[in-house]
């Protein structure tokens, strides 16, 4: 089973609660860091890394021996990545989405596959959870294809010992945001009771809503601010699976860089709970699927 | 008249205060063009009180929509996809509008041509006015690649508006990560302001933003949201930013007038300006404009 922790506004605490979830899991289970842009769950979590590989993207290099200046690639490159000037061809590996049409189409064989560095992945374990990120190369522009290669690491993972997974997301609710939580048997929406958190609980329930998964919702820092969030998720239903109060203990153990739910007590009953709760909700939605 | 300056606030991670400070700020400038490049889960808006006076729809790219009494379901598109945006249901071919890279492969090489391309209407974006003067801003849809060409079109608009009425500063409210839409907002901008807080992760994406700030040559500058939250990390950023040369600007205590006030819909300078919180704030924007001169200047 897959629960994808997820939010639109950043910093309501999705690390605090994947990093939570997969220290209370109890099976066997990988906790996957999506937030490629800036990752931290690793912080939290402290996994001995056993594993890392450079992920790359397929870019085009020429041959200017070989081209015949038709033209072609320019033309059908959606991303200004290769251009045509005069009889001299240029390419712009940065701005490559790695599509391969340019190579594709090229009748005079002057395209080759070179390769542009989009960052790390970064595997190993903490204890007992398996652990994955990836790390986006500082002044590199595009997540979504390191994502993909997070992905593939992680379905290799899976496939030598099979386990839960809990994908800690990027924040926002456009593409990145998406192709992390896509596959997920359940999406859990953090947010903070506070305006902005509404706000962008809006746009996350709007933009989840489409997927068909059964989404939740986790309320941090409750008893800041106001009632409005608790509102939006009576009126549409979404349930409300943990509330974790604003607390000078749990701000600490946060700074130390540790899983709150290590804080122990009723803190580890909470996310015992919430892992109890959200468990349930993905099974349902397997279930359904099995039965579809 | 001379150019605008332009002041971008931006955080690597989200949640450290961009948005309440931003406004904060426009409340403090009087007269900036205020310009929300966090198009993707955007709040400016609730503490500004835009009204528009024009909205415009944002179209980016195109995406492939095959047309199934044409297809001959050959599957060419879906091994030429290198996104597998192409789903079989059914033995029906369709493209999953999430997954489509709008890289316009399968469009081409379609033996068929069965597959249109039209234009992606990606979301929307504002000319408005707001409590504090003109802005700028935008929503994208749900799901809509946030490539950043909404970004540098925000930014162009905010430029012209700055030209047309005379205002000398442009402020601006960042996204966090350090991809696509952080690239675009930061190329060219007089100052970056990076809020960060005391805690590991604040203090590692910070590392990565300044990083990014350096790698397009963008001056930089440190506020330290909730300081007393840990004295220990504190002490690291402060040694961090002596270390890289970035002027740490200000230190702001942990107030929950914050909250307060985005409840209100207000400024912290409004809601408390006698608060220590919000002198703190006053005397780091004093401090930011002087550094977005010099820079400037130099």
């Amino acid at each position: 089973m897959r629960i994808a922790v997820a939010s639109g506004k950043g910093g309501t605490g999705k690390t605090t609660v994947a990093a939570s979830l997969a220290w209370v899991w109890d099976a066997p289970v990988v906790a996957a860091d999506l937030d490629v842009e800036e990752p931290n769950l690793h912080l939290f979590l402290r996994p001995r890394i056993t594993g890392r590989r450079t992920a790359t993207l397929e870019v085009p290099e020429a041959d200017e021996s070989l081209c015949t200046a038709c033209g072609a690639c320019a033309e059908l490159c959606q991303f200004k990545a290769i251009s045509l000037l005069g009889e001299v061809l240029l390419t712009f590996p940065e701005m490559c989405h790695g599509c391969g049409g340019c190579l594709a189409v090229c009748p005079a064989g002057a395209l080759s596959a070179g390769r542009r560095e989009l960052g790390e992945v970064i595997w190993g374990a903490a204890g007992e959870i398996g652990f994955v990120m990836g790390r986006l190369r500082v002044g590199e522009a595009m997540s979504p294809p390191l994502m993909r290669a997070v992905h593939r690491r992680l379905e290799e993972m899976l496939a030598r010992r099979p386990a839960d997974v809990i994908v800690d997301a990027p924040p926002g609710v456009s593409c990145p945001a998406l192709a992390a939580v896509a596959g997920a048997d359940l999406i859990l929406m953090i947010t903070e009771p506070t305006p902005f958190g509404l706000y962008d609980l809006r746009l996350a329930h709007q933009a989840f809503s489409s997927l068909g998964v059964p989404l939740a919702v986790v309320v941090n820092r409750a008893g800041l601010g106001e009632r409005g969030v608790y509102e939006f998720c009576r009126e549409e239903g979404l349930p409300i699976l943990a509330e974790i109060p604003y607390h000078r203990r749990l701000a600490e153990t946060y700074c130390q860089g540790r899983p709150v739910a290590a804080a122990g007590g009723e803190v580890q009953g909470w996310f015992q709970e919430l892992a109890r709760r959200a468990r349930e909700l993905a099974a349902g939605e397997q279930e359904e699927a099995a039965h579809a | 008249m001379p150019e605008a300056r332009e002041v971008l606030v931006i955080s690597g991670k989200g949640g450290t205060g961009k948005t309440s400070l931003t406004a904060a700020f426009a409340h403090l400038a009087g007269d900036a063009v205020v310009c929300d490049l966090d198009v993707d889960a955007p709040d400016l808006h609730l503490l500004l009180a835009p009204r528009p006076w024009r909205t415009e729809d944002f179209y980016s790219g195109h995406e492939a929509v095959i047309d199934p009494a044409a297809c001959s379901g050959c599957g060419t598109c879906a091994q030429m996809c290198r996104y597998d945006a192409v789903v079989v249901q059914d033995d029906v071919f369709r493209v999953e509008p999430l997954a489509c890279e709008g890289c316009k492969v399968c469009v081409e090489f379609c033996p068929e041509g069965a597959i249109a391309f039209p234009e992606r209407h990606c979301g929307r974006w504002y000319l408005s006015q707001s409590r504090f003067g003109p802005m700028v801003h935008a929503q994208l849809f749900a799901g809509a690649e946030n490539s950043g060409r909404l970004v540098t079109l925000l930014r162009q608009q905010a430029r012209q508006l700055a030209q047309e009425q005379g205002r000398e500063l442009i402020l601006c409210d960042g996204t966090p990560g350090i991809g696509c839409p952080v690239i675009s907002s930061l190329s060219g901008v007089d100052l970056a302001v990076v809020v960060t807080e005391p805690t590991p992760s604040g203090r590692h994406d910070l590392e990565r933003v300044v990083e990014l700030c350096r790698h397009f040559r963008v001056p930089a500058a440190v506020m330290v949201n909730k300081f007393d939250l840990s004295q220990e990390h504190t002490r690291g950023i402060e040694h961090f930013c002596a270390a890289q040369g970035l002027e740490l600007v200000a230190r702001l205590p942990f107030d929950p007038v914050v909250v307060e006030a985005m409840v209100a819909g207000r400024t912290v300078t409004e809601q408390a300006p006698h608060s220590a919180l919000a002198q703190e704030v006053v005397r780091a924007w004093g401090r930011i404009c002087e550094l977005a001169r010099l820079r400037r200047a130099a």
